[in-house]
């Protein structure tokens, strides 16, 4: 009885031991990269042909910039792909990247509720804009989580001289989530939030809400790319690595990027040197 | 804002539409959460029973830690087992951060001391009946287990239901450790907070339906596996 | 059968069994002989159940020492003695699978199991419930379940406690016969009881309990004819009057 039970467990323990690590299969390179990039389905789109073109399969890690920046940091990635010039130049600065290339440029659009409470509805100019939202403590929902959007926000709130920090928790609302989740909440307060585009033309659940801001030239968001230093971290697949940089930033890549749509309108324009 | 029955339809739909896609999704929650509450029994039940039976130093200490266990923030598991498993983690040779088994890994954490904690309820009491008995018969202590382990069949399948309940449901260890990528790592949970991120609300509950749907399933087979045998050792 | 060997006398000394320093039980002396069944008999809280699991090894004594044979109780000897409950404790499992653990404890091969369960199964008048949950027996069918498992290690002494405490007249008779058998088998019948007939007509001494020390060990006509003891006399009649 107890010898039969014991043997079935240890069985048990074997199985599991050799089930487990039965995946991991194939020729693959991980990416780190935005929430914007994927949730808007760029990625969806694009990496199937360069799997076809390579035999490269591209496992994409979609966090916020900052997350996607500390993990390539720990190694576990193969190639950037984010927005954050400031903070990109600085991993490879620092050594964890090899070297930043420009791939695209998307823009920022500022979402509101219909009703507009600030008045801020057509401005021009982004800064009088949220000048405006915090001047009428009109609720701004901030992504808070360190992300690439969420820095160019703070960059904004600081030409317009207003200190959000010190506002956190009254009108202005940090909900430390990705874009999608931080659109739910804001809609959900009837707030303001600043959103990439391609995230907001693919949003489903818009509400009554619609871009209240757009076209001003600070509001331009540019994407780069950066192959993690295999000097630092050894197990990065730099070879197939550089492939898919190359491939993003050479013209099959590029082509790729701009005849992507979403719901009919081109989101991200490919600039590549 | 979609309605509930709309909700209701959407699912039923999309279990119908054979959707492969999905149904790649489906087969490897399933697949992670089932081998992540067969690596916690194979844990936790020797445990609960060892704790049910044995007299040792520091046996209520390990009790009262294994049932504080249970509730472990999934987060807290997910962010552990990732700066383990990460490159410039000890265990990063392994090369299994985002992979299914890492999801196995953080889950297995989860549910194991759930199980071990049931095991040592339920067993700790059929022992009080059995022990003077086994004892007469002369069995050995991991006799006793064994024999604790089979004649508590039935309960403990209980105890292993509610950590694949804890498994199938969980989202905050499996989406860090196992990244939610798209035909690697991508689960039922982590697909509904995807798709939820993306304001696709309808899409995200129909899954949720979907998730309480298979819960119900698997819950059901068992019960009428043990039906059966339940009134054959009338417990 | 097993090769029992000579008579199997217990001998007892010294024995106390404390808990916070309560004495619960103080044997100076007690030998037992193997010649015949020995019942154990007195009032509640005399120590009964206490003396049958020292006895069997179950708990340790404070102090003292329990010898069969000379060999020291509990251990090895103590798998070649069985025991039964006053509460039988069944397996959650079927009639034949509570016997089979039995045997298989004690390492009886497969090969042999089979045929010894339906010997033991039919001994204990439970052939047609082979295949039945045990613990779907009656209450009867289930305490001589208990006997023929004990019995299945063909021990050299049973004990039994209060085997037929919650029993109609029927069913205890069965489960006497059953006792009987055993005895005259070959197995020593150590046993407590509070039914005086059963007592009678199976004992061949009693050894009379109370407030943890023997009053009285006596051959059982004598004791039932004249008992010594102002315990044991007070104990008699109250039982005579019921």
């Amino acid at each position: 009885m107890a010898g039969a039970i014991w043997r079935i467990w240890l069985g048990l323990v074997v199985g599991v031991a050799l089930i487990a690590p039965a995946w991991g299969a194939g020729d693959f390179i991980v990416l780190q990269s935005t929430t914007s990039t994927r949730n808007s389905g760029l990625l969806d789109a694009i990496l199937p042909v360069f799997q076809a073109d390579s035999g490269t399969e591209v496992r994409v890690v979609a966090v916020g910039t900052g997350q996607a920046i500390k993990n390539a940091v720990n190694g576990d990635g193969d190639v950037l792909m984010v927005h954050a010039r400031a903070a990109e130049e600085e991993f490879v600065a620092q050594g964890w990247g090899v070297e930043r290339f420009d791939l695209m440029f998307n823009d920022f659009v500022l979402v509101g509720p219909v009703g507009d409470p600030a008045g801020v509805a057509g401005m021009d100019d982004v800064v009088a804009a949220i000048g405006r939202i915090a001047q009428s403590r009109a609720v701004f929902t901030s992504r808070g989580d360190d992300s690439g959007t969420h820095k160019a926000e703070l960059a904004l709130w600081q030409t317009a001289g207003v200190d959000v920090a010190a506002q956190s928790g009254t009108w202005y609302r940090e909900t430390g989530a990705g874009m999608g989740t931080t659109l739910n909440i804001g809609i959900g307060m009837g707030g303001y939030v600043l959103s990439d585009r391609a995230s907001w033309v693919a949003f489903g659940n818009r509400q009554n809400h619609r871009i209240v801001v757009q076209g001003d030239a600070r509001l331009i968001n540019q994407y780069g790319v950066i192959l993690v230093n295999p000097a630092r971290h050894p197990r990065v697949r730099a070879t197939a690595g550089q492939g898919f940089i190359d491939w993003l930033l050479g013209p099959a890549g590029q082509a790729e990027i701009a005849n992507f749509r979403v719901r009919g309108q081109q989101v991200f324009f490919p600039n590549a040197k | 804002m979609q309605d509930f029955a709309g909700t209701f339809a959407h699912s039923v739909g999309l279990i119908l539409s054979g959707d492969a896609e999905l149904w790649a999704v489906v087969l490897l929650s399933l697949k992670v959460s089932l081998l992540a509450v067969f690596a916690s029994a194979v844990i936790g039940l020797p445990l609960g029973a060892l704790l049910a039976v044995g007299r040792f130093r520091g046996r209520q200490a390990v009790i009262v830690l294994v049932n504080a266990l249970m509730g472990l923030p999934p987060v807290v598991v997910g962010l552990s087992v990732y700066m383990i498993l990460s490159n410039s983690g000890p265990l990063g040779v392994l090369q299994l951060l985002y992979t299914p088994t890492a999801m196995i890994i953080a889950q297995t954490i989860l549910v194991a001391p759930i199980i071990a904690a049931l095991t040592r309820e339920l067993l700790e009491g059929l022992n009080n009946e059995y022990a003077e008995q086994l004892r007469s018969f002369g069995v050995s202590r991991m006799g006793v287990v064994a024999t604790l382990l089979w004649d508590g069949r039935y309960g403990l399948s209980t105890a292993l239901l509610a950590g694949f309940g804890r498994a199938i449901a969980e989202v905050g260890a499996v989406i860090i450790v196992g990244g939610n990528i798209n035909h690697v790592t991508r689960v039922m949970t982590t697909t509904i907070a995807l798709e939820t991120s993306r304001g696709n609300l309808a899409l995200a509950m129909a899954l949720g339906v979907l998730l309480i749907l298979l819960a119900i399933m698997v819950n059901a087979s068992v019960a009428a596996l043990g039906m059966s045998g339940r009134a054959a050792a009338n417990v | 059968m097993s090769d029992r060997g000579a008579p199997l006398p217990v001998t007892v000394n010294d024995l106390t069994y404390r808990v916070g320093g309560q004495v619960l039980l103080d044997i100076p002396s007690l030998e037992i002989s193997q010649a015949w069944p020995t019942m154990i008999l007195g009032p509640n809280g005399a120590g009964k159940s206490l003396l049958l699991r020292l006895l069997h090894g179950l708990i340790a004594p404070t102090s003292g020492t329990i010898r069969f044979n000379g060999q020291m109780a509990g251990g090895a000897v103590g798998r070649r003695q069985a025991m039964v409950f006053q509460k039988p404790v069944l397996l959650r499992r079927t009639v034949a699978a509570n016997v089979n653990y039995a045997l298989k404890v004690h390492d009886v091969a497969r090969a042999e199991r089979k045929g010894r369960i339906s010997a033991l199964l039919e001994q204990g008048g439970l052939s047609d419930h082979a295949g039945q949950p045990a613990r779907t027996l009656s209450g009867g069918e289930q305490q001589r379940l208990a006997i023929v498992r004990a019995l299945a290690s063909d021990p050299d002494v049973l004990f039994l406690d209060e085997p037929t405490s919650s029993l109609d007249p029927s069913a205890s008779l069965a489960i006497e016969d059953l006792i009987a058998r055993a005895a005259r088998g070959g197995a020593k019948v150590i046993m407590i009881t509070h039914d005086l007939g059963l007592a009678q007509r199976l004992a061949g001494d009693i050894v009379f309990l109370h407030h943890g020390r023997v009053c009285e060990q006596t051959r059982a006509p004598e004791f039932f004819a004249h008992p010594k003891s102002h315990e044991a006399q007070a104990y008699l009649a109250s039982k005579l009057v019921l």
